[in-house]
């Protein structure tokens, strides 16, 4: 085997489109998910089973199927009723979709920690339910589970090159796309490798931070 | 002590006398435990009522009935002439801006600065203009004296500061009806005495009705009219403060006070 640094600079910016795809993914992705699993969470508390009871199902469904088949199903089965969107767009709200069946338990554990004591100071205070919601537990719960959440957009990220298998041109995609036009294997799929560690590592540290500002 | 800020300052004939808390033939069961046993009791507008007893006898469980926090199984509760249960979610929310409640633990809302706390509610729920609830919960925290700790949080606070938080924060509401539910217990003990200096102060200054669920026998006899002794969910003798703890009459009631004062 043999390291050739002209492949990588070669690569390079194949990799930084790449790399722009990896982000965008992952940023609208997390967006997705955390805005999606609060729906759910909420949705988990409406008093009646006639709610409860096909969420459940919808979000048992989506966790306990793997991501690659819903990328395809979405991909590949829905322009069959009509309903296309680009690839990107598929890849993250599949992603999102996924992931969001995971926050929503996050949510869940978040919402049930508040002690009842708050609860009954915004009836107390005679507070609107959405006004108790918005303004009293969904900040308490969320800063309480925001590492958790953050733990689940690093998984995420190395979910990302999932989304190649539907055409996305993110960091494996381009990876790929180079190697088979250049017959050189090691050194994009080495760049792109240490990129996920940098990435990683870098949220790791940005969300130890922020542990560390909610600790107070 | 600013006297504009503190609520009901208007002493209407019909508030400051006549009857503002029925409870008739009041049943509350957790499980197979009675806690209140086909209860009657009224509060006259203005007074200041203690409830004493051993502990389970049902006192608390009289204040969150109040508060709504609870739901009675049997029975009726009426406050200002209007029904508290039985009635929809919706009356019962207009009956509930007569009424405030004070916690053990406080319940300051963590996540919002002192003065929010305060503000929160007379703004949402009151539709006061935000100008007017923060000068106004500005002079209930000089009240309570901590108008330095407008922009703390309450973790900031000590136990004594945070409690005298939620006092301005329920006055806020100007309430006819404020619940006291053992509000000193969770405090260490040098804090005791300013938490209920004030309320000595609030029940003297105002006419504002006073439930009050207390181990503070002093406290208890100051401010009372009247006090309540309660046993197994039952009222078991009620009269002026001097008479209950100068002369009880039933047995349990001395057997109780000689062993917390």
């Amino acid at each position: 085997m043999k390291w050739d640094w002209s492949a990588v600079s070669d690569f390079m910016p194949h990799f930084w489109d790449g790399l722009l795809v990896t982000l965008q993914i992952l940023v609208l992705g997390s967006l997705v998910s955390f805005g999606v699993g609060l729906v759910w969470a909420l949705l988990m508390r409406v008093p009646t089973r006639w709610v409860t009871w096909p969420v459940g199902v919808v979000t048992e469904f989506i966790r306990n199927t793997p991501l690659l088949v819903q990328l395809f199903f979405l991909f590949y089965v829905l322009p069959e009723w009509n309903i296309t969107f680009s690839a990107l767009t598929t890849g993250v709200v599949a992603i999102g979709l996924h992931y969001s069946t995971y926050t929503m338990q996050v949510y869940r554990a978040g919402i049930e920690g508040v002690p009842v004591g708050q609860w009954e100071a915004a009836t107390a205070l005679n507070l609107p339910m959405r006004r108790t919601w918005t303004a009293v537990i969904l900040p308490q719960a969320i800063r309480r589970v925001a590492p958790a959440l953050g733990n689940y957009v690093i998984s995420m990220l190395k979910d990302t090159p999932l989304l190649m298998a539907i055409t996305v041109l993110e960091m494996l995609g381009e990876a790929r796309l180079f190697s088979q036009q250049n017959f050189q294997f090691t050194e994009p799929l080495t760049v792109i490798g240490v990129a996920f560690i940098v990435i990683s590592y870098l949220a790791s540290l940005a969300l130890r931070a922020l542990e560390r500002r909610l600790a107070h | 002590m600013p006297t504009d800020t503190l609520p009901n300052p208007e002493k209407s004939p019909e508030r400051s006398s006549g009857e503002l808390i029925r409870l008739e033939q009041v049943t509350k069961r957790f499980g197979d435990n009675t806690v209140l046993d086909h209860l009657d009791f009224s509060v006259d507008a203005g007074k200041h009522v203690t409830l004493i007893g051993p502990s389970g006898s049902g006192k608390t469980t009289i204040l969150r009935l109040l508060m709504t926090l609870l739901k009675p199984d049997e029975g009726t509760i009426t406050v200002d002439g209007q029904k508290l249960f039985p009635a929809t979610e919706k009356e019962r929310r207009e009956v509930r801006k007569q009424i405030g409640m004070v916690f053990q633990q406080f319940n300051l809302f963590p996540n919002m600065s002192v003065l929010r706390n305060i503000t929160e509610a007379p703004v949402t729920v009151l539709g006061m203009s935000k100008d007017e609830a923060v000068e106004r919960a500005k002079g209930l925290l000089d009240m309570v004296g901590l108008a330095d700790k407008c922009d703390a949080r309450p973790a900031q606070l000590s136990g004594g500061q945070q409690q005298r938080v939620a006092i301005a924060r329920a006055l806020a509401m100007r309430p006819k009806v404020l619940l006291l539910d053992e509000v000193t217990s969770a405090l260490d003990p040098e804090l005791v005495a300013g938490v209920l200096d004030l309320l000595r102060d609030i029940a003297r200054t105002t006419d504002i009705t006073m439930l009050c669920v207390t181990h503070e026998m002093n406290f208890a006899r100051d401010i009372s009219d009247q006090v309540l002794m309660f046993d197994s969910g039952r009222v078991i003798e009620a009269g002026p403060p001097e008479k209950i703890f100068s002369e009880p009459e039933h047995d349990r009631t001395r057997e109780f006070l000689s062993a917390v004062l």
